[in-house]
C-alpha cells in the first residue's frame, strides 16, 4: 500500500502527463485539418489529369509510352511511406508489417527506398537495409519533393535498373481508419475501358507526344497523393492515440484520487482512536 | 466584344486562381497561343513560360512550369505542377536556382544536363514574371 505522500506524487505526475497528452491531442487535430484540407486541393487536379489522360487514351493506342510497358521483373523498386515521429499508435506498425509482407513475398532483386525515419527502422531490423531514405519530407510538405522522389523513380524504371515500383503508405478512409494500401506505380496499370472518346479535340501536340508528357506527371501525382494520405494519415492516428492517453491519464488520477481518499480516511480514523484512547487512558 | 470565359488555374497543391477572362494567351509546347470566348475543344501541353490573361480589363501574368490546357465548352482548365504571380515568386530563390543551374550546364552527365537545362528555364521565366509585374 502507497503512502498518501506517495500517492500525491503520481496523481501530481499523471496530471502533468495528460496536459501534454491533450496539447498533443489538439496540435494534432489542427494538423490534421490542414493535411485534410491539403488532400481536398488536389483533388480538381487529379481530376482534370485523369480526364485528359482518358481522352488522349481514347483517341490512341497506347502501349508505346515506355511506362506503360510490362517487361519480365528482375528488379523491383519498393518504395514505403511512413512517419518519421511516432506517438500515433499503430500508424507506422501497421504501413511497414503490410510492407514486409510485400517485401518477403517478391520473388526479385529488390531496390527498398523508405520515406520516413520509422519505416526504415522496422524494415532494417527485419534485415531490409533502404538503398535510400527521403526523411523529414513531412515537416514541410511540398509538391517539389513528391517530384524529386518520382523523377528518380521514373529514371530508374525507364533507365532498366527497376522493372517494376511498388508503393506502400497508408491510405487516409476517414478520421477513424487508416490502412495500408499497395500501389503499382510502374509500369503504369492502364484501364482502357474508361477511354473516353467524346467530344471533337484539337491536339497539340499529337496525342502520342502529349501523353509522353502527361504520364510522368501522373507519376509525380501518385506519389503526391500517397505523400498527401500518408500525411493525414499520421495526424488522425496521433490525434485518436493522444485522446486515449488523455482519457487513460484521467481514468488513473480518478482510480488513485479515490485510493488516496480512502488512504487520508484511514489515517484519521487511527489518529482519532489515538486520541480517544488516550482521552480514555487519562479520564 | 467578344465574350468571357471561365479560366481555372489548378496545381496539386492547390486552386490558384478562377475568374471569367476575355483571352489568355499560354506558352504551349509547341509555340505561344492565345485563346479566346467559343475556342474550339483543345488539349495542349504547355512549355516553361509566362501565362497571360485578362482581368476586369487589365493583364495579370503568371510564371508557370509546364503542364496542360484543357479548352472545353465548361471553360479553360490549366493544369500546371506550380504557377505563381509575381508576387508571390520568391526572388531570391529564383536567383539562387538560375546560378546553380548554370554552374551544373558546365559539367556533369547528359541527364543532369537536361535538368539544370529546365531549370534554369524555370528559374529565368520566374524573373521575367517578377520583372513584368
Amino acid at each position: 500500500m502507497a503512502t498518501l505522500r506517495q500517492l500525491r506524487t503520481r496523481v501530481a505526475s499523471i496530471g502533468n502527463i495528460q496536459r501534454v497528452t491533450n496539447a498533443m491531442y489538439m496540435v494534432a487535430a489542427a494538423k490534421m485539418r490542414r493535411a485534410q484540407e491539403a488532400i481536398e486541393s488536389a483533388r480538381p487536379y487529379a481530376e482534370q489529369l485523369d480526364t485528359i489522360l482518358r481522352r488522349l487514351q481514347g483517341s490512341i493506342d497506347s502501349g508505346e509510352t515506355p511506362l506503360f510497358l510490362e517487361r519480365p521483373v528482375k528488379r523491383v523498386a519498393v518504395v514505403v511511406v511512413t512517419a518519421d515521429r511516432g506517438l500515433c499508435g499503430g500508424f507506422n506498425g501497421n504501413v511497414s508489417r503490410r510492407a514486409l509482407n510485400e517485401l518477403q513475398a517478391i520473388d526479385a532483386e529488390i531496390d527498398l527506398i523508405t520515406v520516413g525515419r520509422k519505416g526504415r527502422a522496422f524494415l532494417r531490423s527485419r534485415g531490409f537495409d533502404a538503398s535510400t531514405n527521403h526523411a523529414d519530407v513531412f515537416r514541410q510538405l511540398e509538391f517539389a519533393s513528391a517530384v524529386s522522389i518520382a523523377q528518380q523513380l521514373t529514371d530508374d524504371f525507364v533507365q532498366g535498373r527497376v522493372d517494376k515500383v511498388l508503393l506502400v503508405y497508408s491510405e487516409f478512409r476517414s478520421v477513424a481508419l487508416q490502412e495500408p494500401a499497395v500501389h503499382q506505380l510502374l509500369p503504369i496499370v492502364s484501364n482502357e475501358d474508361e477511354a473516353s472518346v467524346e467530344g471533337n479535340y484539337i491536339f497539340e501536340p499529337d496525342p502520342d507526344q502529349l501523353l509522353d508528357i502527361l504520364v510522368p506527371r501522373h507519376v509525380n501525382f501518385q506519389v503526391w497523393r500517397a505523400l498527401l494520405e500518408s500525411n493525414a494519415g499520421f495526424f488522425a492516428a496521433q490525434m485518436t492515440s493522444m485522446d486515449n492517453a488523455t482519457k487513460n491519464a484521467g481514468d488513473l488520477i480518478d482510480e488513485l484520487t479515490r485510493e488516496m481518499n480512502k488512504e487520508r480516511q484511514s489515517s484519521i480514523t487511527l489518529e482519532l482512536m489515538d486520541i480517544i484512547g488516550g482521552a480514555e487512558a487519562v479520564g | 466584344m467578344a465574350g468571357t470565359f471561365t479560366l481555372r488555374i489548378v496545381t496539386p497543391e492547390r486552386i490558384v486562381y478562377t475568374g471569367e477572362t476575355e483571352s489568355l494567351r499560354a506558352p504551349g509546347s509547341e509555340g505561344s497561343f492565345g485563346v479566346l470566348a467559343r475556342h474550339a475543344p483543345m488539349v495542349a501541353a504547355l512549355g516553361v513560360g509566362p501565362v497571360e490573361f485578362s482581368e476586369d480589363g487589365s493583364r495579370r501574368q503568371m510564371a508557370t512550369s509546364g503542364g496542360f490546357v484543357e479548352v472545353s465548352a465548361e471553360g479553360t482548365m490549366i493544369l500546371a505542377e506550380t504557377a505563381e504571380f509575381g508576387d508571390e515568386i520568391d526572388v531570391e530563390r529564383a536567383q539562387a536556382a538560375r546560378d546553380r543551374a548554370t554552374e551544373r550546364l558546365n559539367q556533369q552527365s547528359e541527364i543532369d544536363r537536361a535538368r539544370a537545362q529546365a531549370s534554369l528555364a524555370r528559374a529565368i521565366n520566374r524573373l521575367s514574371v517578377v520583372g513584368a509585374s
